[in-house]
């Protein structure tokens, strides 16, 4: 479905991804492991045409959208839900959604019911202000913000940071039925344990390099995947 | 009390006598503020600039409306239907005269800065310079002179209000700012256009993650703003006359009143003209009408100093 050739991105003179190759098949989930500054936002936001690479090439369903702007991806069928959220501070809940389906024609109130059903208390708040809802609420919003556009990949940068352990269950739960309902999902996390938990494979990244990939199953129990991403955290998380 | 105590109340006596007919010319120049005001807020909403070169937007709009006015009025007065069409006329060319020059500033003095991500201070000196060079341009071409608009009726005290007499001017202003405001409020609040323009006021990057056209949205947005500005400036011509400096003055209280509502705030860009106008208008009783500006600029001095975010605080990108 996407195939990532040695994509190159850098940041005026510093280099944040130095050739980075993956992909992504239909139907799949894909976690992109690494720490802090490894390059996995920067991955995304190549992914979804917010930072172009220098050289390399990208390819959705065979189309090449190496050079494409990112206000084009959501009409290709690639929704990005951004790193902190970014909701429309001061749009309401539902003005927030119909900016998700800023790119349809066409009636979406199906989809819109669709998901108050997915996300009950969206449906509760959807006449407040973007900035007055919870760091929970956000994120549920910001995934159903980017599902209205009928994305067939669905691009998660961090979904569970900030959020308190029972939310981030919550929010993987929908996540494992997004996919389940026929959307691909490409996700980003520090959370390791739980990623890999639901992922159907994983990549490693370290300093802008994708170091190794193997099935979800098998980085759970990689030796260096442990020592470095779950440690102490497979407890805990 | 004594000399101060006299003097205000001999001032207020005047103010009882003098108010209604001061509040209704007031209310007439803060439908022109406003109309410049949502130009400079919705700019700043998607770009973070006030667009200094808004007041030649106002003076181009001005100039349109007064050759249209000058081909086609002839020796006699127009009345009826004619002067009604002549108005909308006037509206329509001031409004795309303001929205062709507000595009080609974009184009030409915001356009390429964003591109190379210049620092804030690059565009507004490239908005000083494309004012002086607009501006002079309008001098060079027109005459240095103030040039009388041909009038497309006899205007005329229409009807009395509380002892006031309410001109056919005033009139026309009210109509034409009720109905423009209004609908630029609907636009923003409930079209794909007024959505897509709050989305980048808000957070650019997320709106073009929703699909939407930054550069689309911006050159839009000016567009926008440049046809009020450009509409304000034909009705006001229509009473004043026009001169190339003519945007200098309005366009500068403009601000002001935009700085006043909430800088990024529509609907407190349009408070802010209505109150502006009307302050500085029932401030003639107390001071010289030689320092009406002097009052105008004071309100944004103090706003500056007090509540730097405007009475209804800097809500941007909110505008609905």
């Amino acid at each position: 479905m996407l195939q990532v050739k040695d994509a190159v991105v850098r940041y005026g003179a510093i280099t944040a991804l130095h050739g980075v190759s993956f992909e992504v098949q239909q139907g799949e989930i894909v976690t992109l492991l690494g720490a802090n500054g490894a390059g996995k936002t920067t991955t995304l936001r190549m992914m979804s045409g917010l930072h172009a690479p220098v050289s390399g090439q990208i390819l959705f369903e065979d189309q090449d959208v190496t050079q494409t702007k990112a206000h084009q991806f959501s009409s290709l069928g690639i929704s990005h839900v951004p790193e902190g959220r970014r909701i429309f501070p001061q749009m309401t809940v539902e003005e927030n959604l119909e900016m998700g389906a800023f790119v349809r024609s066409g009636s979406y109130a199906d989809d819109m019911a669709k998901m108050y059903s997915i996300f009950p208390i969206l449906k509760d708040r959807r006449k407040q202000l973007g900035a007055n809802l919870s760091g929970g609420e956000q994120q549920m919003l910001a995934i159903a913000r980017a599902l209205m556009a009928e994305p067939r990949l669905l691009l998660l940068d961090e979904p569970s940071m900030g959020l308190a352990p029972m939310i981030v269950e919550t929010i993987f739960r929908i996540i494992g039925e997004i996919r389940d309902s026929g959307t691909t999902v490409f996700l980003v996390e520090q959370n390791a344990a739980q990623a890999l938990r639901l992922a159907d494979r994983g990549y490693v990244m370290e300093n802008g390099r994708i170091v190794f990939t193997d099935t979800a199953q098998n980085l759970l129990h990689d030796e260096r995947v442990r020592a470095v991403y779950l440690g102490e955290s497979v407890e805990g998380a | 009390m004594g000399a101060f105590g006299h003097y205000l109340t001999g001032h207020l006596a005047t103010l009882r006598l003098e108010f209604w007919s001061l509040f209704v010319g007031g209310v007439a120049n803060g439908f022109l503020y406003g109309m410049i005001a949502v130009g400079y807020t919705l700019v700043y909403g998607v770009l973070r600039l006030i667009n200094f070169a808004h007041s030649e937007i106002f003076m181009s709009g001005g100039f349109g409306g007064y050759f249209v006015m000058k081909a086609l009025i002839g020796s006699s007065v127009p009345s009826g239907m004619a002067t009604v069409g002549l108005i909308v006329l006037g509206i329509v060319v001031g409004g795309t005269v303001g929205a062709l020059v507000a595009t080609l500033l974009e184009r030409v003095a915001y356009r390429p800065l964003r591109r190379r991500n210049a620092p804030k201070l690059a565009y507004l000196i490239s908005a000083i310079g494309a004012s002086y060079f607009l501006f002079n341009l309008a001098g060079k071409e027109f005459g240095r002179y103030s040039l009388s608009m041909p009038q497309p009726y006899i205007n005329h005290p229409v009807f009395t209000i509380f002892g006031a007499t309410v001109q056919l001017y005033y009139i026309v202003i009210f109509i034409a700012g009720v109905v423009m405001l209004f609908s630029l409020d609907r636009v923003v609040a409930t079209t794909k256009l007024g959505r897509s323009i709050r989305a980048v006021a808000q957070d650019a990057e997320t709106a073009s993650l929703m699909g939407v056209n930054i550069d689309r949205t911006i050159a839009l947005t000016f567009i926008v703003g440049g046809a009020l500005g450009g509409a304000a400036g034909f009705l006001f011509g229509l009473g004043t006359g026009v001169v190339y400096t003519m945007g200098f003055v309005p366009a500068l209280k403009a601000f002001t009143a935009a700085v006043l509502g909430g800088i990024g705030n529509l609907r407190g860009a349009m408070i802010g003209g209505l109150l502006l106008g009307v302050a500085e208008s029932l401030s003639v009783v107390f001071v010289q009408a030689a320092y009406i500006d002097v009052v105008a600029f004071g309100i944004l001095v103090a706003v500056l100093l007090f509540r730097p975010t405007g009475i209804l605080g800097e809500r941007l990108g909110r505008a609905a």
